[in-house]
């Protein structure tokens, strides 16, 4: 008999957001294909009563909670406490977590703590002959590799988007609190906030169904011999606005910024997609004035559908690393783009 | 306040090779993987730039780079990385791909700074990129914090500011393009950064000259280290079938193209 932890956080109002419930649906399915194991869930939140009455019904045997105003924001020395804490009472030599932010950042070093190791980015979680096998990507997305691993606890940190989200009735599940007491040195950190732009000039949209990828093209000298980057900025923002669209860049717009070079306003290096960039997860992603090298599109592997605008009918995409090229001037397409969507949105 | 900052920086393939996976005798491998030209990690260098930035802005602080790799490659990529920022270099000869394990790897690093001469936890920074661009696991910054006991750590880094009472505000990337901002008392702390907001340095021969007196004697002391990933066992490293059969549209008006994106965005 083994068991096999889910643990995550809580959402401030107490509840589970999408990639909890993702890696819940991972655990859950995990527990389900080995032999004799069980499942408990761990929690962590300032309240994580809503959480457990949401996942009531998930098949886990208990519900084990780290709970207070110290565990309620995402902070490495408290989250690790509540971590250790809860793994080392549930006896888990397995545990499941979502790939956030919070949990990326502490459960490696949990993982040192309780003499186990963490493996991140997964995307796959399966059971070969009664073994745990974990899908995940190396050098960037450039391969895969599937692995198993001989070392417990082992922690799987599951990729947001990668699964699909548990689902089940809500009910009345009984807590279990753990004590945890946190020495001084822990609250050395206080989170103080969070920086975020306003919500009209907010570009990065994780639940879009299309990334839209703006390429240093925009701002180079067109066929008039002149750089255009105003009307880039217009022609961009319109249709962000009308589309939703989420917006990624190469590597390279994003550095002129740093060589004192006319750049748009709007981008950051949160933009940037590739090698050393973010690789999001869309349905869809249309690049623009972009060349499409591998630096850069190593950061599309998990965008199904790609299209691309470019002047150059031999850039990168046309190399079979898009589903349609259009060779053609993004200035003059995306302009004929926003009147279309913004011609329907009047409608 | 003077820093002790010490930053963990390794090497990668330059991302413009072609990377194919091979079975090595010790698992996975990159086919030719000493042949590939390298470069420093980019979000080590980033890491990098930025303790350069604060040792300048804070007098009397050091920055220290320890790089974990195949001692002839780190020779190859210190050529560059010597001049761009000063530093001083300690340097281990062991592996640096991608199927190694960073729990191996942290505990290289972690008994590596420990030994650093004259070291001051009250005023000591670790960093380091936030992933790898081999493994892209982010797992190695926080084992070593953990071996240190260092109690602090932030990871995707975007920003640091000491504030006036010595206390270190930072600025970690969150979901949906976010920030968290975090306040520390100050050192001992681990940042696993991500881009931070530098720009690459240019190459500078006088700092180049100044950091090769150091370099080639630390290449020479580089002490072996054996690194593999003990307890994983591979079932397989593919490459994906991802060409695509492109379809170019070379002669349509703007008009025809956006019509067939706004149904292709409906569809």
């Amino acid at each position: 008999m083994q068991t096999l932890l889910y643990l995550t956080a809580t959402e401030t109002d107490g509840s589970l957001g999408q990639p909890a419930l993702e890696a819940l649906g991972a655990a859950a399915s995990l527990a389900a294909a080995l032999p004799e194991t069980t499942l408990l869930a761990g929690l962590v939140g300032a309240q994580v009563q809503p959480a457990a009455n949401q996942i009531a019904s998930c098949g886990a045997k208990r519900f084990l909670a780290v709970t207070g105003t110290d565990f309620a924001a995402s902070r490495y020395a408290s989250d690790a406490a509540a971590a250790a804490a809860l793994i080392q009472a549930s006896g888990a030599m397995l545990v499941v977590a979502p790939g956030t932010a919070r949990w990326l950042r502490c459960l490696p070093g949990v993982a040192a703590r309780v003499g186990g190791r963490a493996d991140t980015h997964l995307t796959a979680l399966e059971v070969v002959n009664g073994q745990v096998h974990a899908h995940r990507w190396y050098y960037r997305q450039r391969m895969e590799g599937v692995f198993t691993r001989a070392q417990r606890p082992w922690l799987l940190l599951v990729d947001p988007g990668s699964q699909p989200a548990w689902s089940g009735l809500p009910g009345q599940a009984v807590l279990e609190p753990l004590a945890v007491t946190l020495p001084d040195h822990a609250r050395r950190t206080t989170v103080t906030g969070i920086r975020e732009p306003a919500a009209d000039a907010q570009t990065i949209r994780p639940d879009a169904k299309l990334l839209f990828v703006a390429g240093a093209g925009w701002t180079k000298k067109q066929a008039d011999g002149q750089t255009h980057v105003p009307e880039a900025e217009r022609l961009i923002r319109d249709f962000l606005r009308l589309s939703r669209a989420s917006l990624g860049s190469s590597k390279s717009l994003v550095d002129l910024g740093g060589e004192g070079q006319a750049v748009l306003s709007f981008l950051s290096h949160l933009n940037q997609i590739g090698q050393t960039g973010a690789t999001p997860r869309h349905p869809k992603g249309l690049a623009t004035c972009c060349h499409g090298e591998e630096p850069h599109t190593v950061g599309w592997r998990f965008i199904n559908e790609r299209r691309a605008i470019s002047l150059d009918p031999n850039c990168g995409w046309a190399r079979g690393k898009a589903d349609v090229l259009y060779v053609a001037d993004a200035f003059r397409v995306m302009d004929r783009v926003n009147a279309l969507l913004a011609g329907e949105a009047n409608v | 306040m003077p820093y002790q900052i010490v930053v963990c920086g390794s090497l990668v393939p330059d991302p413009l090779q072609t990377l194919e996976p091979v079975q090595g005798p010790a698992g996975p491998a990159l086919k030719n993987e000493m042949m590939l030209p390298a470069w420093l990690d980019p979000w080590a260098g980033h890491a990098l730039y930025e303790a350069a930035h604060l040792a300048r802005q804070q007098p009397g602080s050091q920055v220290t780079l320890v790089s974990l790799g195949p001692k002839a490659k780190l020779q190859q990529v210190m050529m560059t990385v010597a001049q761009k920022v000063p530093f001083a270099w300690v340097a281990l000869d062991g592996a640096a791909g991608g199927f190694t394990d960073p729990a191996e790897t942290a505990a290289a690093l972690a008994e590596a700074i420990s030994a650093l001469p004259g070291l001051n936890p009250a005023q000591l920074l670790v960093f380091g990129g936030w992933e790898s661009a081999t493994r892209g696991a982010g797992v190695t910054l926080q084992t070593v914090a953990e071996r240190l006991g260092i109690p602090d750590v932030f990871l995707g880094v975007d920003e640091l500011k000491v504030l006036p009472d010595g206390a270190l505000e930072v600025l970690e990337r969150i979901e949906a393009g976010r920030h968290l901002i975090s306040r520390c008392a100050g050192p001992p702390a681990v940042l696993g950064w991500a881009t931070g907001n530098l720009p690459e340095p240019k190459n500078n021969p006088q700092i180049g000259m100044a950091n090769m007196r150091g370099v080639l004697p630390a290449l020479q002391k580089a002490r072996p280290v054996q690194i593999g990933a003990a307890g994983v066992t591979f079932a397989s490293v593919t490459l994906p079938k991802q060409l695509r059969q492109t379809r170019t549209v070379k002669d349509a008006s703007p008009d025809q193209i956006a019509a067939e994106l706004i149904a292709w965005f409906k569809s």
